[in-house]
């Protein structure tokens, strides 16, 4: 009986050579890692010395599975290791081939659980920064308590990834510290010894957090991943216990509450579609809150036959009170701009995105003035389907959009009217599609060139969708 | 605010996105001085609803001009919103990256002004990490429909990934939820990305040494269950995208309620096993040469949720079993329930050395519950009662408390 004792994988294998030359059978050699636990009243033989002349031919892939699992803690794999070696080296020699073989099985099984190891600790490794005195100095501390004898396996793998780093790893058993040209192996440290804190960790808690989400719970697949021994060391799950407790109760809230409008316009439109249907239909509309402060719903206006179609933002106050689009200032201001673009107003279709009036209130001398407010895009949405109702039936030859809210709702909001205005564009609703000023922009702006400017461009853009129908 | 403030916000906003991958990229980039990407992806923690943390996911800005209603970043929705800079994030993906916390960044964004400039500033967060920092870890970059082509192929430069979400099955879906989104605009962000990576692939195979474009492909994403689209569609959907735009993943993420959520749509947990049915047809089609049209049918528009779709197509196709597993052709026997591509290949090298027992199969770890009534083994004949279609679904299956498990597990290694 030899009685052997290997700590890493280079001792076993140079035992294993001298055994292997010697013809030792497996069930002849008592394997051990532990030198203070030698076997009482052995009698140790002398290990035979290798003989050159003879060569032990071993498959490539045994060695790489043999250093891999001379990393697996129990004394057993050394056993397991020369029983597969002896096996391979006479007359099995297929032997790794067939995963089933129980020693091959066993084997696969240390190789599985040391590589999973590996990746773990690749995963669960956290550095602390330690700070220095110069930011040369600087260096990352991590201490993780893997489940085998993995340093030297992973080590490599940190000082790819952390090339231009000063770091150090520390485990019960081993450590290792990469100064940026070579790895340096030491003695194990206990968690004790490590640096306890690191201020970014606050950070990192929080985007934990963040990332979470409550409404789809799977605690086990997070504890098979993420084995709860390895928890100590990761900062983040001190939050677990936490997030999980209010993970109900936040699913609720949020299916509990909701926003915007749970119905468009698309709820009150008439069977029958016709304008003079749709028009009365729309005053019963409401699918938004502005049908509450504003008189009436404001419709379009104009010929079923038109073949040019106006749209603006939304009715003003004299529209709201009147019932009528575009009757104010910047009505008249688009009517004498039709007038220059020889239009017939008659003849074009006018109405707006959005058909009731919003505003907000402001105090005046006596009694309140009321100041348009743009719609948002929750409004916009709820109202959409009387405009689509309007262009279905008319399907004019061309499209004027009037201002941004008009061009974004037929456009798509990638559009810009300061990028895009004046060019007869191909949409969704007609061949040619132009964007331009909304006269209520020319009447705010304060400088009279660009006015002047912008006027001309206005007229400018109706005549050219004008001269397309 | 602060940056731990912004975090917390624009962190919240990213995690609707399942896409979490950081495998693919073969070799770390020339010249990296911290960081690297070695071919497969490392998950660095698990929170707790069983989804790993890989990469920093976070939004560049949770602002839109968007109002998609499954989205909780729409325009319309009242969320509390923020911005980070370029910089803010470059910093938080060093320190972090530092610290092993994280494998790379997934940065996605809101749409503010248009889409040209939302996508330079995603552009710009990775050109400075790459370039300022020697940073050769994982990049993935959300790719902006609308996008120029000219950006596309920057960010191309200096990512891994890149994405385009294709959010929704159908184009009824879009018009119905995301008006503003348009399929056939999404369809040429993808083919605009494909068509460089194919054009890097021939330059290199042609002997020259193109810069790198995307090395880990392209994705995409599309939300279940918050329309009434059947899976057989989804599916459908599914293909094309493998096979026109040659995308690495298809993820699906299950329609998830969110905070702030639009009126408009029911606020209902997850269908979580349906995601997980998904990614299993997903992957027959993928890795175990099936056709959609064999596992989703006109009669059967949706995935089964009691049993898994190889299960169910065994089950529907008993002429073809039971399966010798000492002689069937690999084909054949990756239709096999319960038995992992990795085990058919496992399978076919020990059948040379010796013929396979039930004790064999066991060992290999296949689900024998599954599988037994399904194989012969040198010791092993299913008895013609034990194949009796209408008992066979019940012995097979397993109590159903269990299947959310196993299908969480199934839904990670994609084994089916």
């Amino acid at each position: 009986m030899f009685f052997l004792q290997a700590d890493d994988y280079h001792q076993w294998r140079d035992h294993a050579r001298r055994l292997l030359s010697a013809e030792v059978p497996p069930a002849e050699i008592h394997w051990n890692s532990d030198s203070s636990q030698q076997v009482l009243f052995a009698d140790p033989r002398p290990l035979p010395e290798c003989s050159a002349s003879r060569k032990v031919n071993v498959p490539k892939a045994f060695l790489e599975w043999a250093e891999i699992v001379a990393c697996y803690c129990s004394d057993r794999r050394w056993q397991l290791l020369y029983r597969t070696l002896w096996r391979l080296t006479h007359g099995e020699r297929n032997l790794l081939e067939i995963v089933t073989d129980d020693d091959v099985h066993q084997l696969g099984q240390m190789k599985k659980m040391v590589t999973r190891d590996v990746h773990k600790m690749k995963a669960f490794v956290r550095f602390r920064k330690v700070e220095a005195a110069a930011p040369a100095q600087e260096a990352y501390v991590a201490w993780h308590r893997p489940d085998h004898r993995i340093v030297r396996l992973a080590a490599p793998f940190f000082s790819r990834r952390f090339k231009e780093m000063h770091w150090t790893i520390l485990t019960p058993l081993e450590s290792v510290t990469w100064n940026q040209k070579e790895l340096v192996y030491g003695p194990g440290v206990p968690a004790s010894e490590a640096p306890q804190d690191d201020a970014l960790e606050d950070l990192w808690k929080t985007y934990y957090a963040s990332i979470f989400n409550p409404a789809r719970i799977k605690v086990s697949m997070m504890k098979r991943e993420m084995p709860v021994r390895h928890w100590p060391t990761m900062p983040e799950t001190e939050l677990i216990p936490d997030l999980l407790r209010e993970a109900s109760q936040r699913v609720d809230r949020m299916v509990d509450s909701t926003e915007g409008f749970a119905k468009t316009a698309a709820h009150y439109l008439p069977d029958q579609k016709d304008l003079a249907s749709l028009r009365s239909a729309a005053q019963s509309c409401r699918a938004c809150d502005l049908c509450q402060h504003a008189t009436q719903a404001v419709f379009g206006e104009g010929r079923r036959q038109a073949s040019l179609v106006l749209i603006g933002e939304q009715p003003g106050d004299q529209e709201d009170l009147e019932g009528r689009p575009f009757v104010g200032p910047a009505g008249q201001l688009l009517d004498s701009a039709l007038a220059t673009a020889g239009i017939n107003r008659d003849d074009v279709y006018v109405t707006n995105v959005v058909k009731h009036f919003k505003f907000t209130e402001q105090p005046l001398n006596r009694g309140k003035r009321r100041l348009h407010k743009k719609p948002n895009s929750r409004e916009i949405y709820a109202c959409r389907p009387w405009l689509e109702a309007e262009l279905d039936l008319i399907r004019p030859q061309a499209i004027v959009c009037l201002g941004a809210t008009p061009a974004q709702a037929i456009f798509g909001r990638d559009f810009r009217v300061s990028h895009s205005r004046g060019q007869l564009l191909r949409t969704d609703w007609c061949n040619h599609t132009i964007a331009t000023w909304h006269p209520a922009a020319l009447l705010r702006m304060p400088n009279a060139e660009r006015r002047a400017e912008m006027l001309d461009a206005l007229i400018a853009d109706l005549a050219s969708a004008a001269a397309v129908t | 605010m602060d940056v731990r403030a912004k975090l917390s916000i624009l962190a919240d906003a990213a995690k609707y996105d399942a896409s979490c991958a950081s495998s693919g990229s073969k070799g770390t980039r020339a010249g990296s001085r911290i960081g690297s990407t070695e071919g497969m992806g490392i998950c660095h923690s698990y929170t707790p609803d069983g989804r790993c943390i890989s990469l920093l996911k976070i939004l560049l800005t949770n602002y839109c001009i968007y109002d998609c209603q499954y989205c909780v970043n729409r325009i319309s929705s009242d969320t509390p919103r923020a911005r980070f800079s370029v910089d803010e994030v470059v910093s938080l993906t060093l320190d972090f990256y530092k610290r092993n916390y994280i494998e790379g960044l997934f940065l996605s964004s809101g749409i503010v002004q248009n889409s040209d400039y939302t996508m330079e500033q995603l552009i710009a967060v990775a050109r400075s990490l790459r370039s300022d920092h020697g940073y050769g870890g994982y990049i993935h970059l959300k790719t902006i429909p609308n996008a120029s082509q000219e950006l596309i192929e920057q960010a191309g430069r200096w990512a891994d990934r890149l994405s385009v979400n294709i959010e929704l099955p159908t184009e009824k879906d879009l018009h119905q939820l995301a008006p503003e989104k348009k399929k056939p605009q999404i369809v040429t962000a993808m083919a605009g990305i494909r068509e460089k990576i194919d054009e890097q692939r021939a330059d290199q195979k042609a002997g020259f040494r193109p810069p790198r474009f995307a090395p880990a492909g392209q994705s995409t994403q599309m939300i279940v269950g918050a329309t009434a689209t059947p899976d057989m569609e989804i599916l459908q959907t599914a293909s094309q995208l493998y096979d026109g735009q040659n995308l690495r993943r298809v993820y699906y993420s299950a329609y998830s309620p969110i905070p702030h959520a639009d009126a408009r749509l029911p606020g209902k947990s997850p269908p979580l096993v349906r995601e997980h049915r998904l990614y299993q047809a997903d992957w027959l089609i993928r890795f175990y040469g099936f056709e959609a049209d064999e596992i989703v049918t006109d009669q059967n528009r949706n995935l089964s949720l009691d049993v898994d779709p190889k299960l169910a197509w065994a089950l529907a196709n008993r002429q073809h079993f039971p399966v010798d597993v000492n002689r069937a052709p690999r084909e054949t026997l990756l239709r096999v329930p319960g038995i992992g591509a990795r085990n058919v290949k496992r399978i076919l090298a020990l059948r040379k050395h010796r013929g396979l027992r039930s004790s064999d199969l066991r060992k290999l770890r296949i689900a024998w519950n599954r599988a037994k009534a399904f194989v012969i083994a040198v010791d092993h004949h299913p008895a013609l009662a034990d194949t009796d279609p209408r008992k066979l679904k019940k012995k097979v299956q397993r109590p159903k408390q269990l299947m959310l498990f196993e299908a969480a597990d199934s839904a990670r290694t994609g084994e089916v």
